[in-house]
């Protein structure tokens, strides 16, 4: 009797265990794919020529294969979309956790959260169809498909995971903590401040690099609306071209193993560090500042 | 008892499985990505006529589609340029002669959007512009305004033609804004009043205006005429005199009413 339930245990622990194996093994076999797809192209231009090159003209002959504008561009359009995201991400956590009525956050809530289910495509569309022609005609400038829009666009899609990872960090601070705070004195606001973000700030920087790190990766929206154009932006208005829109537009087209295609994958690399340094700050950061305790504020 | 059913079972999969792996693939396609909205076109539609020949298509540009029909392992080739005296030198060394068909027309439109009063432009203008040598439509003849040059990747065929017949050898500047396909610039130039763009002429509608080059028109009778300097031929090649299914297939590639038709809608120009 005992023994058949313990052999039930044992089989599915084994179970569990090969499903979490393959998920794991699948992706490092990805990884390891992305790596020998892409080292090759290290055999006709350097490490340094490729990641500092500034042009990008891998069909022509003979073909250059500098990425520094295409990294300049995924940075720069992540900066502005963090600029603009972060703030009202972090601000409406805020509303919504402290200072909302329960019936409005909860009717507000999943709203935001349904923003994050909107395809990217369809932000696309819309940068592409409404805001490249507003932004154009307001400010006067050559093209609305530049920069600006790309960020814009990536804030619609990072502020509900910012918003609503922030807004759970927030709402697990102790309650004894402000209930403390306010009965020292202090005012809401000042509790706010003081006491509840420095309390929850490890989670709110989690949501922040989560957030960004969606906006760095993302591939159809800057494919849409960031102008496209291979070089170093000088100002908000310039098109660029992100790593990933380079990636998805010229795949398709790209010989089959030949140095457009290596150059590609090696392009996805540098990609897939930017990404997995991301998550790993988030990760240091949710231990160092990880709240274990109402005492160790 | 039951293990027997099983093995037989395994076989009997593994024979279904080898078997469609030796019938398929028939006929071979291979080579230029510019054409390869083209074969894959025909290929479906000839193989719902013919269910029983199976077309496998490929794209690895014409360099190496060349390179594999003289090497046997496709069937067909599909060119952007024709074959170079080189290549053809090289068959006739593994004893064959490629036969050539022209199987359509490629030609290039610049598109402007409707509001931009210039109506002709010649090729050197293009070229400086899409250098980035022209800052400001003034400077050809048009309104003050600056100029928003709109380029397709410089993986697509599209762009092929445009760098050898417009660029002539000099590269697309790098500011200009690369577009992933051809419905993206009609789009792109639909939205904006400074931008130019170019496309298949099978993609220009009413929402851009397309100008005419050296005070030619881009249409299908300027381009089979030749007069209209940015247009060429695209090519299929086999191996040899084509019989059998690849006869079939190319006659039904060159047929006015099946394969043209096809060569109209995926936006190039048909023969006829």
């Amino acid at each position: 009797m005992t023994n058949a339930r313990q052999q039930t245990d044992k089989s599915v622990r084994f179970i569990f265990f090969v499903v979490a194996l393959a998920s794991t093994l699948i992706l490092f076999m990805i990884m390891i794919f992305l790596f020998t797809e892409g080292m090759p192209i290290f055999k006709k231009v350097s490490v340094h020529q490729f990641i500092f090159g500034k042009y990008w003209y891998p069909t022509s002959s003979p073909p250059d294969f500098g990425i520094f504008a295409l990294i300049a561009a995924s940075i720069s359009v992540t900066l502005v979309s963090a600029v603009i995201s972060i703030p009202l991400g972090v601000m409406t956590a805020v509303y919504l956790a402290e200072l909302a009525h329960k019936r409005t956050a909860e009717i507000l809530k999943p709203i935001i959260e349904l923003l994050a289910a909107l395809p990217s495509v369809v932000i696309g569309f819309f940068g592409m169809v409404v805001v490249a022609p507003f932004l154009q005609n307001t400010f006067g400038i050559p093209t609305g498909l530049n920069l600006l829009n790309a960020a814009l666009m990536l804030s619609f899609m990072s502020v509900p995971t910012i918003c609503s990872l922030s807004e759970d960090a927030i709402y697990s601070v102790p309650i004894a903590l402000k209930e403390g705070s306010l009965a020292l004195g202090a005012t809401h606001l000042e509790t706010l401040i003081r006491v509840i973000l420095p309390a929850s700030i490890s989670g709110i920087s989690t949501a922040v690099i989560l957030g960004m790190s969606r906006a760095i990766g993302e591939t159809m929206v800057v494919l849409m609306v960031a102008g496209g154009a291979a070089m170093v932006p000088s100002s908000l208005f310039d098109p660029v071209r992100p790593m990933t829109s380079s990636i998805a537009a010229e795949m398709a087209e790209a010989p089959f193993r030949g140095d457009h295609y290596y150059a590609l994958f090696a392009t996805g690399i540098v990609l897939f560090l930017f990404t997995l340094l991301f998550n790993i700050i988030a990760d240091r950061i949710s231990h160092k500042y990880r709240q274990t305790g109402e005492a160790s504020l | 008892m039951k293990r027997s059913k099983l093995v037989v079972g395994v076989v009997l999969l593994a024979a279904v499985f080898i078997s469609s792996i030796v019938f398929a693939g028939n006929i071979a396609i291979n080579g230029s990505t510019t054409v390869l909205p083209i074969a894959q076109k025909v290929a479906e539609a000839f193989m719902k006529e013919h269910p029983d020949v199976k077309i496998s298509v490929s794209g690895g540009g014409s360099g190496n589609g060349i390179k594999a029909l003289i090497d046997g392992t496709t069937d067909i080739a599909d060119a952007s340029r024709a074959m170079k005296d080189e290549e053809v030198e090289m068959a006739k060394g593994k004893g064959t002669k490629p036969v050539e068909f022209v199987v359509a027309y490629d030609c290039i439109v610049p598109v402007v959007h409707p509001d931009n009063p210039l109506k002709n432009i010649t090729v050197d203008q293009l070229k400086a512009i899409y250098m980035g040598k022209v800052k400001n439509w003034e400077e050809i003849g048009g309104s003050d305004k600056p100029v928003v040059v709109i380029s397709r990747d410089t993986s697509s065929g599209t762009y092929e033609v445009w760098e050898e017949k417009v660029m002539k050898k000099e590269r697309v500047y790098p500011g200009a804004l690369l577009t992933a396909s051809s419905g993206a610039i009609i789009q792109t130039v639909s939205k904006n009043s400074n931008a130019i763009g170019y496309v298949g002429h099978g993609y220009v509608d009413k929402s851009v205006k397309s100008l005419s080059v050296n005070g030619i028109m881009g249409s299908k009778e300027t381009t089979l005429n030749k007069t209209y300097p940015i247009s060429r031929p695209l090519f299929m090649y086999t191996r040899i005199q084509p019989a059998g299914d690849i006869k079939t297939f190319m006659d039904y590639v060159l047929n006015k009413d099946k394969g043209q038709k096809l060569v109209e809608i995926s936006g190039f120009v048909p023969l006829n």
